[in-house]
């Protein structure tokens, strides 16, 4: 159980897919400008890397090694298509929300890391634990750029103005505050990654390489 | 085991069993789901139409359609009639919801006659003209579905987009947005089309004044912004000889 358990623990800080293995950061600073769009994203990938992660275990003794690349996209693909489908057939509001992630999911750089490092070698049940992990530890910090993005570009949180309305003058606005426009602009997801990663190393010093 | 994978043989077929696997199981899924999403589609459409003229769920803060169950009946309810417009002469199409705007707009560009559904809606006493259009955003597609009054002011307004950049571009289709365009004239006082402009730092982010065809634009959302001014004044001026003609009336 502790072997196991470490699979999920281990990618939410010290192996984080995204402030340590680097992955993923196309889609985090393309969709964190919202926190409902990163919460609505992290969910996705949950899906898709779990799902996928066991379809690649269950299929490890069979894919030829010199197409594994392309065996590792079509299930991928595959798994989004469906995902697609399903949804609009079966709950039509929710892919129209979810048409942007869908398919960026594709893109994403994590989940083909995890076919690639971990589904290939192992079996279904830790291969499904690894892409939750994965997922989470690429899902809080997703979350905690859509927090900071929003709240300080937007002045709201989920939708709702939590900082007063910016016309009408109300709340902080009152004493001056002004939203950040530039919070909403991808660069600044890339620098709030890059505190995250900065707070992260000097709180643990094992991490910083040479 | 190892050996038997690294065939070449092996890889041929193993590939071909694949991509034959999953084309027919995403053939199979497809075509067994798409009555539901064509329905779902047909729904969306009925519901969009309504929300424009103001049969809608809506709270102070959110955008919502009346439910997919109700939309059907609310439809015939309110739409009093379903017109094609050609050449500003409207033509009793009872099935005109269901003409596909982008289609009309690919036949356009052949040379061919574009087709303009119009749906005449009554509310309250009041005369509600909703059209459909279709522009081009940052990334792909947007489209709204625009309420009229005989003068070609606006009633109200539902804007939707296929991939905008959320937080951005999305916000289109956020109320805040939306309900600016409410009052708005698409006519100047010459009574010449000037559609809507969606401007930034234009002085008037309050959007009090009605009659400047101009609504305040989404920081960051320029080229979006810019598509849906476009997507007004190439779309809506069609409509222009048909409300010409309403006044004669």
């Amino acid at each position: 159980m502790g072997k196991d358990s470490k699979l999920i623990l281990d990618p939410l800080t010290d192996n984080n897919p995204i402030t340590i293995q680097v992955l993923g950061i196309c889609s985090a600073l393309a969709i964190t400008a919202e926190l409902e769009a990163s919460i609505v994203m992290s969910i996705s990938v949950l899906f898709v890397l779990g799902v996928g992660n066991v379809v690649i275990s269950l299929m490890r003794n069979i894919i030829p090694s010199k197409i594994r690349i392309i065996v590792q996209l079509i299930v991928v693909a595959t798994l989004v298509i469906i995902v697609d489908l399903v949804l609009k057939a079966f709950a039509y509001e929710l892919s129209k929300t979810l048409s942007v992630f869908v398919g960026l999911i594709i893109t994403n750089c994590i989940i083909m890391g995890r076919f690639e490092a971990f589904a290939l070698g192992n079996g279904p049940w830790r291969s499904f634990l690894d892409g939750i992990g994965n997922a989470l530890g690429y899902g809080v910090i997703l979350i905690i750029v859509g927090f900071f993005r929003e709240l300080l570009g937007s002045g709201t949180l989920l939708g709702f103005p939590v900082l007063g309305d910016p016309i009408e003058k109300t709340g902080l606005y009152s004493i001056g505050y002004e939203n950040n426009g530039f919070m909403l602009l991808s660069p600044m997801a890339l620098i709030v990654v890059g505190i995250i990663i900065w707070v992260q190393r000097s709180r643990n010093k094992a991490l910083i390489e040479d | 085991m190892e050996q038997r994978t690294d065939k070449n043989s092996y890889t041929i077929i193993f590939a071909i069993g694949m991509v034959l696997g999953v084309g027919a199981l995403l053939a199979f899924l497809a075509s067994s789901l798409k009555p539901m999403i064509t329905e779902n589609e047909r729904l969306e459409k009925q519901q969009n139409i309504l929300y424009a003229m103001g049969v809608n769920d809506n709270d102070e803060s959110s955008a919502t359609f009346v439910s997919t169950a109700d939309a059907p009946e609310l439809f015939n309810q309110y739409i009093k009639q379903q017109l094609e417009v050609q050449g500003g002469k409207p033509v009793e199409n009872d099935q005109a919801y269901l003409i596909d705007v982008k289609k009309e707009q690919a036949k356009a560009k052949n040379g061919e006659t574009r087709r303009l559904p119009l749906f005449v809606g009554e509310k309250d006493g009041n005369t509600f003209y909703i059209a459909p259009i279709r522009g081009k955003g940052l990334w792909d597609a947007i489209w709204a579905y625009v309420a009229l009054d005989e003068n070609m002011v606006v009633q109200g307004a539902f804007f939707d987009h296929k991939g905008e950049t959320p937080g951005l571009g999305a916000n289109i289709k956020q109320r805040f947005f939306m309900d600016d365009f409410i009052g708005e004239h698409l006519l100047s006082s010459t009574g010449a089309f000037k559609g809507i402009n969606v401007a930034k730092g234009n002085a008037d982010p309050k959007n009090n004044d009605k009659t400047d065809n101009e609504v305040d634009a989404i920081a960051g959302a320029t080229i979006t912004g810019d598509g849906v001014t476009a997507m007004i004044k190439k779309d809506l001026k069609l409509y222009l000889p048909y409300f010409e003609s309403l006044k004669g009336k």
